[in-house]
């Protein structure tokens, strides 16, 4: 009895399986475009977004008002006439202090800080951290460890001294005082940052080469320098912005007609005679911003490449 | 006349010995095989042979120069790594040139020699490609192509096949060894597989801790191991061990392994072999027979556990005077679990070694 009712069920639910087939769902899951957690996660970073977007937006509106359309005070209006006044005077006729050449001088001052800084850094980091990856010489460790506390010592504890050391070699107040100032400071992370790369690279490639004959030069050039290319990238980003953004060595080292444009943007800024032109102080801003703005824009990609190499790799 | 000879050599990282002096001699043309388990120390003594470690203690003689403070350019050797280590951004050919480049060798004398290397290992075609575009087994070809335009007397080879699947791994053993007899320079193999060794070698040293634990060819090895250590390391499976005591029996000498008697008479013992002497037996897998009743010993009774076919040969795993041991026995020969079966050993080719000194006696 029990068997035949048991026997009936299968056999009506057998007849019930081609209806849930064609009736059932079927294929990709359909997404809803508004759902809860798509409103969340959209929102937020809208928000977000927003929030980091809108002083852009206001500077470079206020950067192409004339002053009497500024006075009207709606600061987030586009504006009615477009003049880039500001910025030609921000670049060629503000006031910094004495002279009122405007930042052109101080963008060129930062060029020949950073470009030659930025290169014998790296150069210098980039052969420690090879020699110290690769060549275990006597004493690596503490050269290294040495170089590593180094990052940790707070800048401001040692400007002092290096006044007095650069005063020594007669080159305080130059250019070229600042530019050995901006490569000793980016030693340790830089040398850090190559040498933690090249110890990534297979061991064996370096003994093959050795055996190849190759000395410390040739393998150098010839086989670590092609295989870094996104380390160097990385290291010349960290450099460009980093001395392109200094302000305090910039004061600190040279003299006002070797300011660097961030030192001149700040004079400019905070100048506190006659009238705050609101537009020509956003024009300079966003002029002496370009430049990191500009190496991050082209280089974003093999900066996130580099760093995730080294990641992975150790 | 030797090819490379090492004399005393030690080396210590801080407080730890690597190698304690140690002494090998290679001759002109062999082929060694440094075996051993990893961390025993024969890549170590093949990187202080091609001077990319500097040694502690002792000399290293290569063509009876002593090249101990040489570099490794100046010492003639060629090596091919395990991770191929080839330049990445090179292309096959600047891959093979590279040494000859950066020894200023004239660009015809360069052209000559990787057309000649290309032959030899068949890479004509992959000359111009990247290594990156090419398979494990090129790879590793370019590699000991590497090694072969720079002319070199001695070719040490570092794991050269691990990072190959199993198929590549024996056909390129092969082509090594045919290499090997072309070109018949010495040549210094590590490995940790014992397949490897024993084809491959004209005499395998086995390593370990830093010591060599035997020097031989690989007959010797795997017939009459020096030590308990080279007679379980070598073999798969590995060797049957039976401890028990020396005893004499009516006027003939027994070993007496947990109430079941092996008579030893006939092995070939170095000294004699005193009674009361703790000894362990050892047997190759192969070197046991199995007979269903009459012609083996009545007292060596086994009951078949487990039967393991491998086509061309049958692996029994027998429970035997207490403990567990495998016979290897033709492949059609097929036994059901649980089944009795008669054991005789062969006494002439057993081993037997000293229970406290572990050494063959």
């Amino acid at each position: 009895m029990l068997n035949l009712v048991a026997n009936n069920s299968t056999v009506t639910e057998h007849e019930a399986v081609p209806d849930r087939i064609t009736s059932g769902p079927r294929g990709a899951k359909p997404r809803r475009t508004l759902s809860r957690r798509n409103i969340v996660v959209y929102g937020t970073l809208i928000v977000v977004a927003l929030y980091y977007l809108l002083p852009l937006y206001v500077m470079i509106m206020t950067s192409l008002k004339g002053m009497p359309e500024i006075r009207v005070g709606n600061i987030f209006a586009p504006p009615v006439e477009i003049t880039f006044e500001p910025w030609v005077k921000a670049w060629a006729q503000a006031c910094t202090g004495l002279n009122c050449d405007g930042l052109s001088r101080g963008f060129w001052n930062s060029v020949r800080i950073t470009v030659p800084s930025t290169i014998i850094s790296i150069a210098v980091a980039s052969i420690n951290g090879y020699a110290l990856a690769n060549w275990r010489f006597k004493g690596a460790d503490l050269f290294f460890t040495i170089l590593i506390v180094g990052a940790f010592i707070p800048y401001q504890v040692m400007i002092y001294p290096i006044v007095i050391v650069l005063r020594e070699m007669g080159v305080y107040g130059t250019l070229t005082g600042l530019i050995i100032v901006h490569t000793i400071f980016g030693m340790p992370i830089l040398t850090l940052l190559f040498r933690n790369y090249f110890a990534g690279l297979p061991e064996e490639l370096f003994k093959a080469a050795r055996v190849d004959g190759a000395g410390f030069w040739t393998i150098y050039f010839k086989i670590m320098l092609p295989m870094s290319l996104p380390i160097f990238v990385v290291a010349m980003i960290l450099q460009v912005t980093g001395i392109w953004n200094d302000f305090l060595f910039g004061v600190v080292f040279t003299r006002p007609e070797y300011y660097p444009m961030t030192v001149q943007l700040n004079n400019i800024v905070n100048s506190v005679q006659g009238v705050k032109e609101y537009n020509v102080n956003m024009a300079a801003t966003l002029l002496t911003g370009l430049v990191p703005l500009t190496i991050y824009f082209i280089s974003g990609r093999l900066f996130v490449r580099g760093i995730a190499a080294g990641a992975v790799k150790g | 006349m030797t090819s490379v000879s090492v004399r005393d050599l030690s080396l210590n990282f801080g407080a730890i010995t690597v190698l304690d002096r140690l002494n090998l001699d290679i001759n002109h043309g062999e082929f060694l095989v440094l075996l051993g388990s990893s961390g025993c120390g024969k890549s170590t003594l093949l990187n202080c042979i091609a001077g990319l470690l500097d040694v502690s203690e002792g000399q290293i003689f290569i063509k009876d120069r002593n090249v101990t403070w040489e570099e490794p350019k100046d010492r003639g050797i060629g090596m091919v790594f395990q991770s191929y280590a080839l330049y990445p951004q090179m292309s096959v050919e600047k891959n093979l040139s590279f040494g000859l480049r950066v020894a200023k060798v004239p660009q015809a004398e360069i052209d000559k020699r990787v057309a000649r290397a290309a032959e030899i290992l068949q890479i004509q075609p992959l000359l111009k490609r990247k290594p990156a575009e090419l398979s494990g087994g090129q790879r590793q070809r370019v590699a000991i192509g590497r090694a072969l335009v720079r002319d070199v007397d001695v070719f040490l080879f570092d794991e050269p096949l691990s990072n190959l699947d199993a198929k590549l791994r024996s056909e390129l053993r092969v082509e090594i060894k045919r290499l090997h007899q072309s070109l018949k320079n010495t040549m210094i193999y590590v490995t940790h597989d014992q397949i490897e060794a024993l084809t491959l070698a004209d005499r395998i040293a086995v390593m370990k801790s830093g010591v060599i634990q035997q020097l031989a060819d690989p007959m010797t090895i795997y017939n009459a191991p020096e030590n308990l250590f080279v007679a379980g390391f070598i073999g798969s499976p590995s060797m049957n061990f039976f401890r028990g005591e020396v005893a004499a029996k009516d006027g003939r000498s027994v070993v007496q392994v947990d109430g079941v008697a092996f008579d030893v008479t006939a092995y070939p013992a170095r000294a004699k072999l005193q009674p009361g002497q703790k000894v362990v037996l050892g047997f190759r897998p192969e070197h046991v027979k199995v007979d269903e009743t009459g012609a083996g010993d009545a007292a060596h009774q086994a009951v078949v556990d487990i039967e393991e076919p491998m086509g061309a040969d049958n692996l029994l795993w027998l429970t035997f005077a207490g403990q567990s041991m495998s016979v290897r026995i033709a492949g059609q020969r097929r036994y059901k679990p649980g089944s009795a079966v008669r054991l005789s050993f062969d006494m002439g080719v057993a081993s037997i070694f000293d229970a406290a000194s572990e050494n063959r006696l």
